[in-house]
């Protein structure tokens, strides 16, 4: 009975309606949402500043000031040297983790895999936070070195320095690089490994010529989703980083809020977008060049 | 017999203590949290003071609190449900569409994960302004629903592909319309990944602060109270609370997600990602 009365309406619906139906909440986000919201940075970034929405006129003052105050060079070397060294150091240390997990977790990897990415769905905000209060002058590392009389005076050396910045987003961003590698891995064919051992490669060989080359694409996409959202990050800097570890996306934010030139920081934004456009590229050849040699 | 890659079992012995003091990193910074929020001291130091509740006894009766919390919520529930069924379309649709619009819809969702939150935060702010909304809840909901769609399109995308394809296509040859194919067939069968991305999506809503920062109006988030808290060293310890009530309603409903997520299609499942 249910089965007539409910698959009655649908039948009558043509099979272009329903692609239609199918289509249209994707298409609207995408089209809407990413790709109109980013050609208005795109658009904005070539005007000036009239305190309008949209701005006025069109040129490229916005990208000359950009190249012609070291300012933003300097900010823009130390957003990348800082997001270089927390992709560098996430994904050296979660190599080893994925390899474990791929090799020999065993009946523990269900277990593992869900504990190493259970912080990924926890507050991004919090676990900053928790480094702010294990940073500070009177938290939780000073106050520990002095209970356990390593030290006896509370330093100021370890909150609002760029190496606070680069240990906190290295720590919020771990969960991020697990996951790619492991994929990668796992996904080598236990034949290639057997080959390898029959062929009389020690293990250390094995792994340098057969494993390393074969999980690369892996380590380059972990590289990528830890290196992205490191770049352009503004939270961390303000919690942890203090003055001297100001990064680029701490600019973006303050043009669009206290400097208020939406312009600028439209081209700004445009930038990084650059930058990290050309990282992709340059993770892409990599990943060619492994690749081919496999 | 499990291959041991190129490694021998001592090696893994080595690699497991490894992954032990790794996992310890992980979690240590984030339970200091709730550590110190039962600590009878404003300051989050050692040596420990004693054991309290006061902080929590804080929580109750405080409107700005409860105010964002109901905010968090909404705004959760409504995004969750925008971006998962977004998910559900566009992850349909390639896989089963054959258009090279669907194929390219697929693309540009998951497109998110490459442009750093301050970005999308902005582009939003833009946009809302354009369209005369202006930065408000319904803002804060459109850009919950771009930042949880990559994560939707992708748990959705790999349940429709481990349903063997037998099993659409008896469907079909059966007579039921694609629309009927979806509803009765596809949908049922994977209605646990749909929960589960859903309540991923919620929690990538939930705690939500690099966005939303751009979005909010006159009512905040959670995470932008606790943000506008963190200023005053005084009420750190409350945050710390709230810190704690939030973390284990994450770790509670990212558990429970990952239990609905390998649940069902028993030998037809295959490796998840």
């Amino acid at each position: 009975m249910s089965t007539l009365v409910a698959s009655q309406a649908p039948e009558t619906r043509s099979a272009s309606g329903f692609r239609f139906a199918m289509l249209l909440p994707g298409a609207l986000v995408t089209f809407l949402l990413i790709l109109f919201a980013l050609g208005l940075v795109l658009f904005l970034a070539f005007r000036g500043n009239d305190g309008s929405l949209l701005g006025t006129g069109f040129n490229l003052a916005n990208f000359i000031s950009v190249v012609s105050d070291p300012l933003y060079g300097t900010v823009t070397l130390r957003s990348l040297v800082i997001a270089g060294l927390v992709t560098l150091a996430t994904v050296v240390t979660a190599y080893p983790v994925a390899y474990y997990l791929a090799f020999h977790a065993g009946r523990r990897r269900g277990l593992l895999l869900f504990l190493v990415t259970l912080p990924f769905w926890t507050s991004y905000l919090l676990r900053v936070f928790a480094w702010k209060i294990v940073l500070a002058y009177n938290g939780v590392l000073n106050s520990a070195l002095i209970e356990s009389g390593i030290w006896s005076e509370p330093t100021l050396a370890f909150l609002n320095t760029p190496a606070a910045v680069v240990v906190t987003l290295a720590h919020a961003y771990a969960p991020f690089a697990i996951l790619p590698i492991y994929v990668a891995l796992d996904t080598i064919p236990k034949s290639l490994l057997e080959a390898a051992s029959d062929l009389g490669a020690r293990p250390f060989t094995a792994f340098r010529r057969v494993v390393l080359p074969n999980s690369m694409p892996g380590v380059l996409a972990a590289a990528l989703v830890v290196f992205v959202p490191t770049v352009g990050d503004y939270v961390t800097p303000a919690m942890v980083g203090g003055p001297s570890s100001t990064m680029i996306g701490s600019l973006i934010q303050s043009q669009f809020g206290k400097a208020n030139d939406w312009p600028f920081g439209a081209a700004l934004s445009v930038c990084v977008m650059l930058v990290i456009l050309l990282v992709v590229l340059v993770a892409r050849g990599a990943d060619r060049r492994f690749g081919s040699r496999t | 017999m499990k291959t041991q890659g190129a490694t021998t079992k001592r090696d893994g012995r080595w690699l497991g203590l490894y992954v032990l003091a790794y996992l310890v990193f992980l979690y240590l910074p984030v339970l200091l949290i709730p550590l110190f929020s039962f600590n009878d001291s404003i300051q989050a130091a050692f040596p420990l003071q004693g054991f309290t509740l006061q902080w929590y006894a804080t929580l109750y009766g405080n409107p700005a609190l409860s105010g964002a919390l109901a905010n968090s919520l909404v705004i959760g529930v409504i995004a969750a449900s925008g971006a998962t069924l977004c998910g559900i379309t566009v992850s349909y649709m390639d896989l089963y569409g054959r258009s090279p619009l669907a194929a390219t819809i697929s693309t540009i969702a998951r497109l998110p994960i490459l442009i750093p939150g301050v970005i999308v935060g902005i582009s939003l702010l833009i946009l809302v302004n354009l369209i005369g909304l202006g930065p408000s809840r319904v803002a804060i909901v459109l850009g919950h629903i771009l930042v949880a769609l990559p994560t939707t399109v992708v748990i959705m995308r790999s349940r429709f592909a481990a349903i063997p394809k037998t099993i659409r296509e008896a469907a079909l040859d059966l007579g039921a319309s694609d629309w009927t194919t979806f509803r009765r067939v596809m949908l049922p069968l994977s209605l646990p990944a749909v929960l589960s991305a859903f309540m991923l999506a919620f929690l990538i809503s939930f705690d939500e602060f690099v966005v939303v920062f751009f979005l909010a109006g006159t009512e905040p988030t959670l995470p932008l109270y606790i943000w506008s808290q963190l200023r005053f060293p005084r009420s750190l310890p409350t945050v710390m609370a709230l810190g704690t009530v939030i973390l284990a309603a994450s770790f509670i409903i990212a558990g429970t997600a990952e239990i609905l997520r390998h649940r069902g299609l028993g030998g037809a499942r295959r490796n998840p990602a």
